[in-house]
């Protein structure tokens, strides 16, 4: 399905629960189930367990900015999503949580859905060469250069910019006597 | 850099502080604004003992959980809780916090603007995807992440890979009854939601230069909704006009030295764009979204697609945007009967939109009921001092209080199951104003016209004789 954005990911209704009970209940919650709350039984999530690469349409995760869409994937056991397109901050979230947002042709995300419409089958994924392969075959996936650095080292950005300190500190002392209105004024004439 | 630049190279460069080796830049942020939904960035900053590193560049407001109805305050829990964490993160870091009863409360992308604390050349980030609302005022602005947000608590920094630059360029006169949203509506239904994705878009032409801000904040809001990074527009004397005198704006000294440096925050003539569209002014009609996606709109005067006649991949989303709104190919999308109205939201819910709003419903009376929701509670104010409030309560829809409300349904406003509204937001997706609702997405005049006819309705024969 193209387009699936974060609203099917998770409905906001649920977003005001803390994270330590974990997101992956909520994942697609009004797409898998019936307005009685039933569990559609065609629906590929409700008809496989232990799932844990999707293969999805193009634009997947577009919309909001809300990372708990990226939580309730992650919290579901999902390790990367693989499809044409994402919505732009969804793939920055997914891989600041570990997720990985592999992009392929449309052509070969039709291919992947039609070898794992019946039967969900055992995946490998090389992050450093760049491929998926199942099914004896191996499809090369899109990723940036950066990201990729960072799923592979797990690196944690706060730590890295904080290596920058010095950096940043004489910036911020040039940028707000350069630029206009870089301090809000209320604050300036504030005693 | 030498050559020609686009008013992002000049934005992105006054405010990098490094390029790493894989060509991702760190950001100096010059504000940042949180809001309820940033409970999960202030639990990550406590995980790890930090301080917010740039207090006084942090601003709090309460809206996505706002309660609509003041008086009764929140009734779930939930909500309420949600509410006063970030009350207690505020108050922890020394934030400044825009609360439910202050008189400038709203919804972020409303009160940043209308403070002064948007400006043309900063930096502004929020974890909300229509921060690029802010590019109005010809400043770098787009939503982040939970993680990001964390980050940028810690660090007053993002690190960012820079965007494409891209031009729609709108020339001509838009006709009566015709506004930024229809504009919006109308390149992202041509070009579709990929058509823009990860860009950075400047929005020019004369149409453009012709809109206020009010209306080029409509169209640099609607920009994430084409897939698009951010929106800008250059600014100009219209743009210095709506910033003077505002609370957090420079004044005196700096003022002068302001307008003059932001006088050269454009892209220079012979700047070349990654992807340029042109769409002529006059050739926009009223829009109206008929699918559950902002892509799936068409001129108020056609009929519903139908969905063999659409590509191969298009053609399954569209039968499947059918049967969840309920809708049959070949008809007219005029016509269609919905059961409520709601007039709000980020993309319209400032002044002027509740003039253009008022401007159809005054003297009518509305088939079906209604919500309108200000933007914030200075809009607030400032409809009741020109009365629009009384023409919305004649017209028999609920006057309410400032808030994302129906927008996102998170404060508990939401549309029944199957139902049918009329809105002036921005996203018709699937469930977006509470489960198996349908949303039309439109104009605030449009959605006035529905409320007035009861179905959808070109609102133009509506107007004629009307001041608008
Ligand atoms: S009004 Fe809607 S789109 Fe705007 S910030 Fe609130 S929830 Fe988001």
């Amino acid at each position: 399905m193209d387009n699936l954005d974060t609203d099917q990911l998770i409905p906001a209704r649920f977003m005001s629960a803390p994270r330590a009970d974990g997101y992956g209940r909520f994942l697609m919650h009004d797409l898998r189930r019936d307005a009685q709350g039933a569990p559609h039984p065609d629906f590929p999530l409700n008809r496989h367990e232990d799932v844990c690469v999707l293969v999805v349409g193009r634009n997947f995760g577009s919309g909001s900015s809300r990372e708990a869409a990226v939580y309730a994937l992650v919290d579901a056991g999902i390790r990367a999503v693989v499809g044409p397109s994402f919505g732009d901050i969804f793939a920055a979230n997914a891989v600041n949580n570990g997720l990985l947002p592999g992009r392929v042709s449309e052509a070969e995300a039709q291919s992947l859905a039609e070898i794992l419409q019946d039967d969900p089958q055992p995946v490998d994924i090389d992050l450093s060469a760049g491929w998926i392969s199942l099914a004896g075959q191996r499809i090369p996936f899109q990723l940036d250069e950066s990201w990729r650095t960072k799923l592979i080292n797990g690196w944690d950005d706060i730590d890295l910019t904080l290596q920058h300190q010095s950096a940043i500190a004489s910036f911020r002392d040039a940028h707000v006597k350069s630029m206009p209105g870089a301090l809000p004024a209320k604050q300036i004439n504030a005693p | 850099m030498s050559g020609p630049r686009t008013l992002l190279d000049r934005l992105w460069s006054a405010h990098e502080i490094r390029q790493r080796e894989d060509g991702t830049s760190l950001l100096w942020v010059d504000r940042h604004l949180v809001h309820e939904g940033s409970h999960h960035a202030f639990a990550k900053l406590a995980a790890r003992g930090m301080a917010v590193a740039e207090p006084g560049l942090t601003f709090a407001v309460v809206d996505h959980y706002a309660p609509t109805r003041r008086g009764a305050g929140p009734t779930d829990p939930d909500i309420g809780r949600m509410i006063s964490t970030l009350r207690d993160n505020a108050a922890r870091h020394g934030v400044k916090l825009f609360d439910l009863d202050d008189p400038e409360q709203g919804i972020v992308h409303v009160i940043g603007p209308e403070q002064g604390l948007t400006l043309p050349g900063l930096l502004i980030n929020c974890g909300d995807s229509h921060t690029s609302t802010h590019g109005a005022f010809g400043a770098l602005a787009f939503g982040i992440g939970a993680t990001e947000v964390a980050h940028v608590l810690a660090s007053q920094t993002i690190w960012q890979r820079k965007p494409a630059a891209m031009r729609i360029t709108v020339d001509g006169v838009l006709g009566p009854g015709v506004s930024a949203k229809d504009i919006a509506l109308n390149w992202i239904a041509a070009l579709g939601t990929g058509g823009a994705q990860g860009a950075a878009i400047e929005y020019t032409g004369s149409a453009v230069r012709a809109l206020s801000m009010e209306g080029r904040m409509t169209l640099c809001n609607l920009s994430i909704e084409g897939g698009a990074r951010m929106g800008m527009v250059a600014p100009d004397q219209v743009t210095f006009d709506y910033i003077a005198g505002r609370s957090y704006a420079p004044r005196g000294a700096t003022w002068d030295h302001a307008q003059a440096y932001w006088s050269g925050l454009r892209s220079d003539t012979d700047a070349e764009f990654a992807k340029d569209v042109s769409l002529p002014a006059g050739d926009i009609a009223p829009t109206v979204t008929w699918g559950t996606s902002p892509d799936q709109a068409l001129p108020v005067t056609a009929t519903i697609p139908d969905p063999d006649t659409l590509q191969a991949g298009g053609s399954e989303a569209a039968q499947q945007a059918l049967d969840y709104m309920g809708l049959r190919a070949g008809a007219a999308i005029a016509g269609t009967p919905v059961d409520q109205v709601f007039i709000g939201s980020c993309t319209n819910g400032r002044i002027e939109d509740l003039r253009a709003a008022a401007a159809v419903l005054a003297g009518r009376r509305a088939k079906v009921p209604g919500l309108v929701s200000p933007g914030s509670a200075q809009v607030k104010a400032r409809a009741e001092e020109e009365g629009l409030d009384r023409i919305f309560a004649d017209a028999g829809l609920e006057w309410a209080a400032a808030g994302c409300s129906m927008c996102v349904g998170m404060n508990g406003d939401t549309v029944a199951t199957g139902k049918r509204c009329a809105s002036s937001t921005n996203r018709n997706f699937r469930g977006r104003q509470g489960p198996g609702a349908r949303t039309h997405l439109m104009s605030p005049a449009m959605v006035a016209a529905a409320a007035v006819t009861g179905a959808i309705t070109d609102v133009r024969p509506l107007l004629r004789g009307r001041a608008v």
